[in-house]
């Protein structure tokens, strides 16, 4: 044991106090995200608003799977959303599913077209994969469009609306927005909790050592084809069951939930919040969402001043906001 | 540092590979024997990357047949190397850098016995940090464990590889160039590690200085416009009049 490579650093330098906050917190993060989860509907008064929040953060965070941790840029996550709100609808009103096959249904759902999604175009990287998985996206979307007599075609999918739940017994009632909230964060938090696993896990080890180093991953031995397309099935669940949620809490799946701007809205958030961080996605999501809601009421142009607040993210903090945070208080 | 028996572990049969209509190696049969240190050298453009390729199996041989321990493994995806037992560093520095170092190794350690294991904590599986560290000891970068891979020095990034190469147990190592880009010292240092590492596996080592391989190596091939030109001890090949030829008028570097 000879050989040391000539050096003058040691260990790394003793960290700042805001940086071991934060290292807890990172050690703590599904403990973290249920308090927050808790206390959220306190913090924001408006219950549907916080409900959307969740779901869309859900959709991100099975983006950000992708996107973040593997370095997969898809454009077609719309199908995995869109794709699990419409089998958790359809479940429903034709086959009259209780809510919660519903919520398999989607959650299945997003993992079948995740599948059929992801073995065409795994294969594919960088542009190419973008536009291939957005290419299958769009064939998904027209075949939900023509499918009139099982969607509802242009007009969406309306739901029977589920006013009373008993999980596991316990009657709730899911009209009032509140406890409809808590259902959703419960089925996030459980996202969230195996989320933590899987990039606690030798996969998710993997997984970002495939977006470091793709040749090196594979000289290692390991099946990268493979590991894309199961990561690309493990999104469209988290996908899949957000658009369960959002289908069961607006009672309707609308088509737009397949169309572009849906898979847009997903990059977008993940930007926003930051790539490839653990809380990023839904901070994306609630940043988006609240801005949206909030500019909406002083003018119909509330995407031209979203749009500049998105652009002026990506170009002074291109880690996102949760990615900057974190960034800044490491150094 | 003998050959303990003259068993062959790798075996190519007049291989080739073109690139379009560039021919880059051309029927080349080769034997390597276990235990044995051999270093493929030759002039710049030679072949000795495209063949090194082909023995690791980054690239699919046009023509010919690549067998290990008897099994011919000509054209099998690059990850089923590391299962089979083949490692390989690459020539140009190729490592996690966003990943701490002992990370950087942890991965490659878990890469045979993990499959899309999404469930336990990896951390738990205390034999993969513990096979990290003691490889990381080995190439002399237990000390730098912490820290990002892309703030190691060149030289210690090319240790990293090789600690990861090692990371699946190989029985055969090839290296292409691990002293390409290095100052001296740190050459040393590489030329040191690389023989240690022979002296418990097969090692096949592409190099592009000549001097450099003939006092460490069992064996060398000489590679010359994509073919075979010579092949035997570094004696026999010092004194091949072909060998001396080619490198005549060529700067020895």
């Amino acid at each position: 044991m000879s050989a040391e490579f000539a050096t003058s650093r040691m260990e790394t330098a003793p960290a700042s106090t805001g940086a071991r906050l934060l290292d807890l917190a990172e050690r703590h993060r599904v403990l973290l995200a249920g308090i927050f989860l808790l206390v959220f509907p306190l913090v924001l008064p408006f219950h549907a608003l916080a409900i959307v929040i969740l779901t869309y953060g859900l959709y991100a965070l099975g983006f950000n799977l992708l996107f973040g941790y593997l370095g997969l840029l898809s454009f077609g996550h719309a199908a995995l959303f869109g794709g699990g709100a419409y089998l958790c609808g359809i479940s429903l009103v034709h086959f009259g599913a209780p809510w919660w096959l519903g919520i398999l249904a989607g959650t299945l759902g997003g993992v079948l077209i995740a599948t059929l999604i992801g073995s065409l175009a795994i294969r594919t990287r960088g542009i190419y994969f973008a536009m291939v998985t957005l290419a299958l996206a769009q064939c998904v979307y027209y075949l939900f469009y023509q499918a009139v007599d099982w969607t509802g075609g242009e007009n969406g999918l309306r739901l029977p609306s589920v006013t009373a739940i008993s999980p596991f017994g316990i009657p709730l009632n899911f009209v009032d927005p509140l406890t409809r909230y808590y259902v959703v964060a419960a089925f996030v938090f459980a996202s969230l909790f195996f989320l933590s696993r899987i990039l606690a896990s030798p996969f998710g080890a993997v997984i970002e050592g495939i977006r470091e180093n793709e040749a090196r991953a594979r000289a290692c031995g390991y099946d990268v084809t493979r590991t894309r397309l199961v990561a690309f099935v493990l999104s469209g669940a988290f996908c899949g069951l957000a658009g369960a949620l959002q289908a069961l809490h607006l009672a309707i799946v609308p088509v737009e939930m397949l169309a572009i701007e849906t898979s847009g809205l997903a990059v977008m958030m993940c930007l926003l919040g930051g790539m490839g961080t653990f809380f990023g996605p839904f901070v994306g999501a609630a940043v988006f969402l609240i801005l949206e809601n909030l500019v909406s009421v002083y003018t119909v142009h509330w995407q031209l001043v979203v749009g500049v607040v998105f652009i002026v993210c990506v170009l002074f903090f291109p880690r996102g906001i949760w990615g900057s945070i974190l960034h800044w208080s490491r150094r | 540092m003998s050959a303990p028996s003259s068993d062959v572990i790798l075996r190519t049969e007049r291989v080739g590979r073109s690139f379009g209509k560039f021919v880059a190696l051309k029927d080349v049969s080769a034997e390597f024997r276990r235990g044995a240190l051999t270093s493929i050298i030759g002039p710049n453009g030679a072949g000795k990357s495209t063949y090194f390729n082909l023995l690791s199996g980054s690239l699919a041989p046009s023509t010919g047949k690549v067998t290990f321990e008897g099994k011919d493994v000509t054209g099998l995806p690059q990850h089923r190397f590391a299962h089979l037992g083949i490692a390989k560093s690459f020539q140009i520095t190729n490592v996690f850098p966003q990943l701490t170092v002992r990370e950087n190794v942890r991965i490659a350690a878990q890469a045979l016995k993990t499959r899309f294991d999404i469930w336990r904590p990896r951390a738990a599986m205390t034999e993969f940090i513990e096979t990290a560290d003691e490889l990381l000891r080995t190439v002399g970068l237990w000390h730098r464990r912490g820290e990002l891979a892309s703030a190691l020095a060149h030289g210690e990034q090319r240790a990293l590889e090789i600690g990861m190469a090692l990371a699946s147990r190989p029985r055969l190592l090839l290296l292409d160039e691990p002293t390409a880009g290095m100052s001296p010292e740190e050459t040393r240092t590489m030329m040191d590690l690389i023989v240690r590492l022979a002296s418990e596996r097969t090692v096949i080592l592409v190099e592009h200085k000549m001097k450099l391989v003939m006092g460490i190596c069992d064996r060398l091939l000489v590679l010359h416009h994509g073919e075979l030109l010579a092949e035997g001890t570094p004696d026999e090949i010092r004194r091949n009049e072909t060998v001396k030829r080619v490198y005549l008028g060529q700067r020895e570097h």
